[in-house]
């Protein structure tokens, strides 16, 4: 029982966030929830926020390893999403006939090539400890170069069928398959954290390597770790957003989107200092920040003043998700609840206890 | 440190001799120096990189050299070396449009006759020979020009623009805004791509008018990739478009894929932004007779009427999907 009132306190802000733009959007038109059938497939707004922001939700489930395991954030994921899916675009196309077959072969390239730039950010920053933010810069600063070389110098095209398919809808199936990715995507990474110890030893890293390391657990491993599962949800994101465009354009494939990857591990409610993290939050987070672009759009505020409106809400949403205000939130909960249960643990022993659990299932 | 000085000082004249004894072999050859910017900016400027290339070889009598970098200051140290070369002709696409005026001054004074190509520069017309541009109100006319003669009545028009205040932007966007505060179309969406002229926020814009009930039969959108998104909006709502369709699209920049999708009648027109620049201007040199000030480009408009192969061939950009094969 506790614990579901803890996570669900964790997703406060999410989820209050979220609230309010569903309000401004329901003001602005009562049909906001309406869904219909288009061509056999379900349209309206709902849909088109979880298709948009399906790369988005993927990137920032892996930032939210990263920036908890590292204390950092890895500012290369846009360039490594470019990379990847031009060694996808290239085996496909050098096949000749595309087939289901070359599609998946040319996904699991580009996997690869994913995993080596995770690795390449990893042993960097855990190896030679340098900073995640200087580390990934490399990457940022080069990678679309490295892609359009891989491109031969041109924006291949994509047009194939089953591209199509990926990109949009598969006939029969009511749901646009992004959107079907994506759901995979988070059940995959669901079983992951529940069947493994990841989330406890990624935390337990972030919140102090040290003692992490006393406690038998290798920080250089787990970072490193939380930097290959970043190369892997690039890769994926990657593959969704070529397909979607059907083209690969080296310059401007999700350029940029580790901003609002990073702002979604911050409205998701983490600490970009590392340590706890909720990938709930995160994922929520990433829709949030869809629905913000598309509620900008849909109050029809002028083209020039758009990113004005949109910084102007994130700092909004930055001041109420700031330790100062939560603290205040957390102690009128506490006041509400302190009625109910007598014990209420104590911030400060987070760490220890956290440390130790690790100790016990290590042994 | 006096050391690493010294080294350096002998590196930097053996190189200068190097260079020297290379020129010097090739005295027969027009002497060129290209300050561009990187290939990789966006197909506009491969094709255009290339286009230099093959037109500035020495086969057709060019000793060229090119510096291709977005640094405004390494592309100013780079005309200085061109100039200190000796060059005969400075060819410059400028990444900033200021900061320049020493620069050309200098090669004013050394004889070398400068042309700008692509982007103009903020200086006094004196410090260059002459420009060559593209010139992004005449597109945004012709672009509309075509929209008011379709025949539609009344134009409701999507606006697309592309990263906000940029030349592009601002040529393309203008007429359109001409159009609308005389009554001619109306503007029922008014978006942007971005910076990026992203595809995706392109299709946001054009899914946030459909969620608002908005009724548009024209989409104008200030480039390839983000008529692209426009239209998988469409496609996705059940929204036709095209030859046959309700919704009339038409994009900027010439993409073969853009061109193909006009040739199939997926889309309907598209207006050129001319990258190659380079064998108007060795016309000039080799004829020597260079014109002064800014000279504008002829760029064509296509539609699925006017189409063709052979001109898809002879002025698309990019990679070339293949006839018939649509790019949604």
């Amino acid at each position: 029982m506790r614990t579901s009132i803890k996570n669900f306190s964790y997703l406060f802000l999410p989820l209050s966030v979220l609230a309010l733009l569903i309000i401004i959007n329901l003001i602005k038109g009562a049909d906001y929830f309406s869904i219909t059938m288009v061509n056999g497939a379900l349209y309206g707004n709902i849909p088109n926020i979880f298709f948009g922001a399906a790369e988005l939700v993927i990137l920032s489930i892996g930032m939210t390893l990263v920036t908890a395991a590292s204390r950092g954030q890895d500012i290369s994921i846009g360039e490594s999403a470019t990379i990847t899916s031009a060694i996808f675009v290239l085996f496909v196309l050098q096949a000749g006939e595309v087939t289901l077959f070359t599609i998946l072969v040319g996904f699991l390239f580009s996997c690869i090539a994913g995993l080596a730039l995770g690795a390449f950010n990893g042993v960097l920053v855990s190896v030679f400890k340098v900073q995640p933010m200087v580390a990934s810069l490399i990457l940022f600063t080069g990678g679309r170069s490295i892609a359009f070389m891989i491109d031969g110098k041109l924006s291949p095209i994509l047009a194939n069928d089953i591209s199509n398919k990926i990109g949009t809808v598969i006939p029969g199936v009511p749901i646009q398959t992004p959107i079907i990715l994506t759901v995979l995507f988070i059940v995959f990474f669901a079983v992951l954290l529940k069947t493994t110890n990841l989330k406890l030893y990624v935390e337990t890293v972030g919140i102090n390597p040290n003692a992490a390391r006393l406690n038998g657990i290798n920080p250089k491993k787990i970072i490193f770790l939380t930097f290959l599962i970043m190369g892997f949800c690039t890769a994926v994101a990657g593959f969704i957003a070529v397909n979607k465009a059907g083209r690969h354009d080296s310059v401007n494939l999700l350029k940029l989107i580790m901003m609002d990857a990073i702002l979604a591990v911050a409205i998701g409610g983490n600490s970009l200092g590392g340590g706890k993290f909720s990938i709930t939050g995160s994922i929520i987070g990433a829709y949030t920040i869809e629905m913000l672009n598309r509620t900008l759009l849909r109050l029809e505020i002028e083209p020039a003043m758009i990113k004005v409106f949109k910084a102007i809400f994130i700092i909004i949403l930055m001041v109420i998700a700031s330790p100062v205000v939560r603290l205040k939130i957390r102690k009128v909960v506490d006041k509400v609840r302190s009625g109910k249960t007598a014990v209420n643990q104590s911030k400060g022993s987070t760490p220890l206890s956290t440390a130790n659990i690790a100790r016990k299932k290590e042994e | 440190m006096k050391k690493i000085l010294g080294i350096l000082l002998v590196l930097v004249i053996l190189g200068s001799g190097v260079l020297f004894a290379a020129g010097q072999q090739e005295s027969g050859l027009i002497k060129v120096g290209i300050v561009n910017l990187p290939p990789e900016e966006s197909g506009y400027r491969q094709a255009n990189v290339e286009d230099m290339n093959t037109v500035f070889s020495t086969a057709n009598g060019y000793d060229a050299k090119q510096t291709n970098t977005m640094d405004n200051s390494e592309q100013i140290a780079a005309a200085k070396g061109y100039i200190r070369d000796g060059v005969d002709y400075l060819l410059i696409s400028a990444a900033n449009a200021s900061g320049w005026d020493d620069t050309l001054k200098s090669a004013k004074d050394a004889g070398i006759k400068v042309i700008l190509f692509d982007r103009a520069i903020d200086t006094a017309e004196s410090n260059y020979q002459a420009a060559l541009l593209s010139d992004m109100a005449y597109e945004g006319a012709k672009a509309v020009e075509w929209v008011l003669g379709l025949g539609l009545d009344p134009i409701n028009l999507i606006l697309i623009r592309g990263q906000m205040g940029s030349a592009a932007e601002i040529g393309r966007s203008g007429a359109v805004l001409d159009a609308a505060k005389a009554g001619k179309l109306n503007i029922v969406a008014d978006g942007t791509g971005g910076d990026s002229w992203s595809l995706e926020e392109a299709r946001k814009v054009v899914e946030a008018a459909i969620a608002a009930g908005k009724d548009f039969n024209v989409i104008y959108a200030e480039n390839d990739g983000m008529a692209q998104g426009a239209v998988q909006a469409l496609e996705a709502a059940g929204i036709t478009h095209g030859k046959d369709g309700k919704v009339k699209v038409i994009g900027f920049d010439f993409n073969r894929f853009a061109l193909r999708n006009v040739q199939s009648g997926y889309w309907d027109a598209d207006m050129q932004c001319n990258p190659r620049q380079a064998a108007e201007i060795s016309k000039w040199i080799k004829s020597g007779n260079i014109p002064s000030g800014i000279i504008y480009q002829e760029e064509l408009l296509l539609t699925t009427d006017t189409i063709t192969d052979a001109l898809i061939d002879q002025w698309g950009i990019n990679a070339d999907p293949g006839k018939g094969v649509i790019t949604r």
